[in-house]
C-alpha cells in the first residue's frame, strides 16, 4: 500500500486532533458522584519561604484527611493539588492558572507573602475560582473572590504596641523589612505609637539581602529608643538580632516583633539573643488549649521534624475548614453558593479558638496571643478574644459594594 | 567623638568581613581567572560547618578557624577536579559550569538540613565607649582580616609554592617546560581560594543568619570588590574592600540601608568607569 505524504499529514493531524481533544471527552465524564472534589494548594515547599510553607501544607493535608475519614465532603472524597511554588512569584502566576484552567479545581488554599498573593488573586477573579489566603498581613484586601483568614495589624499590631510602651518607654525606633508587608505594617506601628502617646525617632528599612547591620546599631544608640519596634523578615535579617546582642545592646533596650517566630527564630538563637522578645500573633504552637495540643500532636505525628507551628499553619488550617462548613451549608461546591455560605457567618472552632468570618471584609474575627520569649520558646501572656479587622473594615464594605476588587493601603 | 569612635568601628568591621568575603574569589577569579558563581555557597558552606560542628560540641573557635576552611577547601577539590578542572581558559563557561553548582549546593544544603534558619551565638561579648556599646567580635573580624591577608603575603610571596602559583598563572606553558605540572598548581590554587573563602563563612557564622541561599547576599559584593581591585590580588582587594567597605557603612549610617547600597553599587560603576583596570591597574601596578 502506497501511503503519500498528503495521506500522512491528514491522519497524523486528525491523530493529533483526537490526541489534544481526549481530555476533554474524558473530563466530561469526570464529574461522577464519587469522583473527588479537588483543593488547589500553593504553597513554597523549596526556597528561602519553604519553612513557612511545609507546615501549611502539613496542615492542609491533616485537614484533608480528616473529612475524607469522616465520609468525605457532599459524599465525596477530598483530594489535594498540591504545587510547589519554589519561592518564586513567577511559579505562583504559573501554576494559578494551571490549577484554575486545567485542574478545575474547587478553591485555592496559599500564598504566603502578600506579593505571591497579589500575583495570583487576579487570575483566580478571571478564572472564577475561590481563593483563600491563610497569612498574616499587612491588611487592606478587598475582594469578594477571596478570603482572608491570617491576622491583621488591628488584631496583633494594636495589642503588642501598648503592651510593649507599657513596659519600655515612649521613645519608639522602628525598623522594618523593605516591601509592601514592612513598609505598611510599619506605618501600622507608627498609628499606634502615637495613639498610644509615644513618639517615634525615626523608622529604618532594609532590603531582604541586608546582612550587616552595624551602622544600624549605631544609629539606633545614636538615637536612644525605649523600645524597637522590629518587622525584619528572613534568614538575612535574623543577623540583627545576633548583631544587637553581641554588641550588648540586648540587655538595654528591649524588642517587639510583628515578624519574630513566625518562623522557628526562638528555636535556632541562643537564649541570650531572644530571651525577653515581644511578640503577638493570631496563633503559637505553645498554647495549651486542648484544640491546639490535638492539632500539634496530629501535625507532628504525622512529620516529626516539621518546622515550628506557626499562625500560617493553623490559619490555612481555621481557612480549609471555614471552607468545608460553607460547603456542607450550601449543599454543592459552586462557587457564589459557597461564597454565600461563607459570608452567612460561618465559624469554626480551631487550634486558635473561635475564628469567625465577617461578611463586609471576608476577614476574620479570632482570638489574638500576646507572648514572650522565654528560654527558647514562647510563653502565652495574654489572650485577647474575637479580635475583629478594624484596619481593613475601615476601606472596605463588601456587603455596599460586591464588585469592589483591591487591596486598600491605608493611609496612616 | 564617643560616636565618632563607634562609627569608625563599623567601618572597620564592614571593610574587613569585606575583604574576608573577597580574598578567596581574589584568587580564584583575580589569578585564575574562573568566574566562580558558587562563590556564596562556599560561604554558605563554611558557615554551615561551623553551626553544625559547634551544635555538635566542637570548640567554636576551632570549628571556625580550622573545620570551616578544611571542609570548603576540600569540597573545591573536588570540584575543581570534577568540574573546573576541564574549563580553564573558558570564562563565558566557568560561570555557566558555577552557576549550576551554586544551585545544585543550594539545593543539597536544602534536602539535608531544611530551610530553617541555623546559627550559632556570638562570642566574645561586647564592650562600651561612653554611652555606645559595641562588640568585641568586630574587633577580632579586622585582626583575622589582617592576619589572613599577611599569610597570602608571606605565602605568595616568600615561599616557592607562591613563586610556582603565581608564576603557572602567568603563563603556563613556560611553566610546565620548566618542569611544573599546571594542572596540580591549578588544583591546589582553587582549593586554596575556596578555603578561604570557607573560613570568611565560618568567620561570618556568628553575626548571620545561616540559610541555604544566604550565599546570594554576599556574591554581588565580592564580584564588584574583586574587579574594582583589579589584577594585584592583595593590595587591589584590600583597598577595595576598604573603599567599599566604607561606603557602605557611612552611606547606611547616614542616610538609609537602601542607599546605603545603592551609593555602594552606584561608587562601584563609578569607579569601574574612571579605572577600567580596577584599583590596581592604575596605583599598585604589578605590585602582588
Amino acid at each position: 500500500m502506497s501511503y503519500s505524504r498528503r495521506q500522512f499529514l491528514r491522519s497524523s493531524i486528525a491523530g493529533s486532533v483526537t490526541i489534544l481533544a481526549a481530555p476533554a471527552l474524558i473530563s466530561r465524564h469526570a464529574y461522577g458522584a464519587d469522583d473527588p472534589i479537588l483543593v488547589g494548594s500553593l504553597h513554597d515547599q523549596s526556597g528561602p519561604i519553604a519553612a513557612s510553607g511545609v507546615p501549611m501544607v502539613a496542615a492542609l493535608n491533616l485537614g484533608i484527611e480528616e473529612v475524607n475519614a469522616a465520609g468525605g465532603l457532599l459524599g465525596r472524597p477530598l483530594q489535594l493539588v498540591h504545587y510547589d511554588t519554589q519561592s518564586n512569584i513567577q511559579m505562583y502566576s504559573q501554576y494559578a492558572q494551571q490549577l484554575a484552567v486545567k485542574d478545575k479545581v474547587a478553591v485555592v488554599h496559599g500564598g504566603i507573602t502578600s506579593a505571591s498573593r497579589e500575583a495570583v488573586r487576579p487570575t483566580f477573579d478571571r478564572f472564577k475560582v475561590l481563593y483563600f489566603y491563610n497569612t498574616l498581613y499587612e491588611g487592606g484586601v478587598c475582594d469578594r473572590n477571596t478570603f482572608c483568614t491570617g491576622t491583621t495589624p488591628a488584631q496583633t499590631v494594636e495589642k503588642l504596641v501598648p503592651y510593649a510602651m507599657g513596659k519600655s518607654g515612649k521613645k519608639v525606633y522602628i525598623i522594618a523589612a523593605d516591601y509592601n508587608y514592612g513598609q505598611i505594617t510599619s506605618k501600622w506601628m507608627a498609628k499606634y505609637v502615637k495613639d498610644n502617646g509615644g513618639e517615634v525617632l525615626s523608622v529604618d528599612f532594609f532590603p531582604l539581602d541586608v546582612t550587616n547591620f552595624g551602622p544600624t546599631i549605631s544609629k539606633i544608640q545614636a538615637a536612644k529608643p525605649d523600645l524597637i519596634l522590629s518587622a525584619l523578615v528572613g534568614g538575612n535579617h535574623t543577623s540583627f538580632y545576633r548583631q544587637w546582642t553581641s554588641a550588648g545592646m540586648k540587655s538595654q533596650i528591649p524588642i517587639a516583633s510583628t515578624t519574630f517566630g513566625l518562623v522557628n527564630e526562638p528555636s535556632t538563637l541562643d537564649a541570650s539573643e531572644s530571651e525577653g522578645i515581644l511578640g503577638a500573633y493570631g496563633y503559637f504552637e505553645e498554647l495549651t488549649t486542648p484544640a491546639s495540643t490535638d492539632f500539634v500532636g496530629k501535625l507532628r505525628a504525622k512529620t516529626p521534624d516539621l518546622p515550628y507551628i506557626a499562625e500560617l499553619a493553623a490559619g490555612t488550617y481555621e481557612g480549609f475548614y471555614l471552607w468545608v462548613e460553607a460547603v456542607k451549608k450550601a449543599g454543592v461546591i459552586d462557587r457564589m453558593a459557597v461564597i454565600e455560605a461563607l459570608e452567612s457567618g460561618i465559624t469554626f472552632e480551631g487550634p486558635s479558638g473561635k475564628v469567625v468570618l465577617d461578611h463586609a471584609t471576608h476577614h476574620t474575627t479570632r482570638n489574638a496571643y500576646l507572648a514572650e520569649v522565654k528560654e527558647r520558646k514562647w510563653s502565652v501572656l495574654e489572650t485577647f478574644p474575637e479580635a475583629k479587622p478594624l484596619d481593613t473594615a475601615g476601606v472596605c464594605d463588601l456587603v455596599k459594594n460586591p464588585t469592589d476588587n483591591k487591596q486598600y493601603v491605608i493611609d496612616v | 567623638m564617643e560616636l565618632a569612635v563607634i562609627l569608625a568601628l563599623d567601618v572597620v568591621s564592614g571593610a574587613a568581613s569585606l575583604l574576608l568575603l573577597c580574598l578567596g574569589l581574589a584568587i580564584i577569579f583575580g589569578m585564575m581567572r574562573i568566574i566562580n558563581l558558587a562563590h556564596g555557597e562556599f560561604v554558605m558552606l563554611g558557615a554551615y560547618a561551623t553551626v553544625i560542628s559547634t551544635n555538635a560540641g566542637v570548640n567554636i573557635w576551632f570549628a571556625m578557624l580550622v573545620i570551616s576552611p578544611v571542609f570548603v577547601g576540600l569540597v573545591g577539590l573536588v570540584i575543581e577536579r570534577c568540574l573546573i578542572q576541564f574549563l580553564y581558559g573558558r570564562l563565558v563557561d566557568t560561570m555557566l559550569a558555577t552557576w549550576g553548582l551554586s544551585l545544585l549546593i543550594i539545593g543539597i544544603v536544602t534536602t539535608i538540613f531544611g530551610n530553617t534558619i541555623n546559627g550559632v551565638p556570638t562570642p566574645l561579648g561586647g564592650f562600651a565607649i561612653g554611652a555606645y556599646r559595641s562588640s568585641y567580635y568586630t574587633l577580632f573580624l579586622a585582626l583575622m582580616a589582617l592576619v589572613v591577608m599577611a599569610l597570602i603575603y608571606v605565602v605568595m610571596r616568600y615561599t616557592r609554592f607562591g613563586l610556582i602559583a603565581r608564576a603557572t598563572m602567568q603563563n603556563p606553558q613556560m611553566a610546565a617546560a620548566l618542569g611544573i605540572a599546571p594542572a596540580r598548581v591549578y588544583m591546589a590554587t582553587f582549593a586554596i581560594g575556596a578555603g578561604l573563602t570557607g573560613l570568611a563563612g565560618g568567620l561570618l557564622a556568628p553575626i548571620s543568619g545561616i540559610v541555604p541561599t544566604m550565599g546570594s547576599a554576599y556574591v554581588a559584593k565580592a564580584f564588584i570588590s574583586v574587579v574594582g581591585g583589579g589584577a594585584a590580588i592583595l593590595s587591589g582587594t584590600a583597598s577595595a574592600a576598604g573603599l567599599f567597605g566604607t561606603i557602605n557603612q557611612l552611606g547606611a549610617y547616614f542616610t538609609t540601608p537602601v542607599y546605603g547600597e545603592v551609593i555602594l553599587f552606584l561608587s562601584a560603576i563609578l569607579l569601574i568607569r574612571l579605572l577600567p583596570t580596577g584599583i590596581s591597574g592604575r596605583f599598585y601596578k604589578g605590585s602582588l
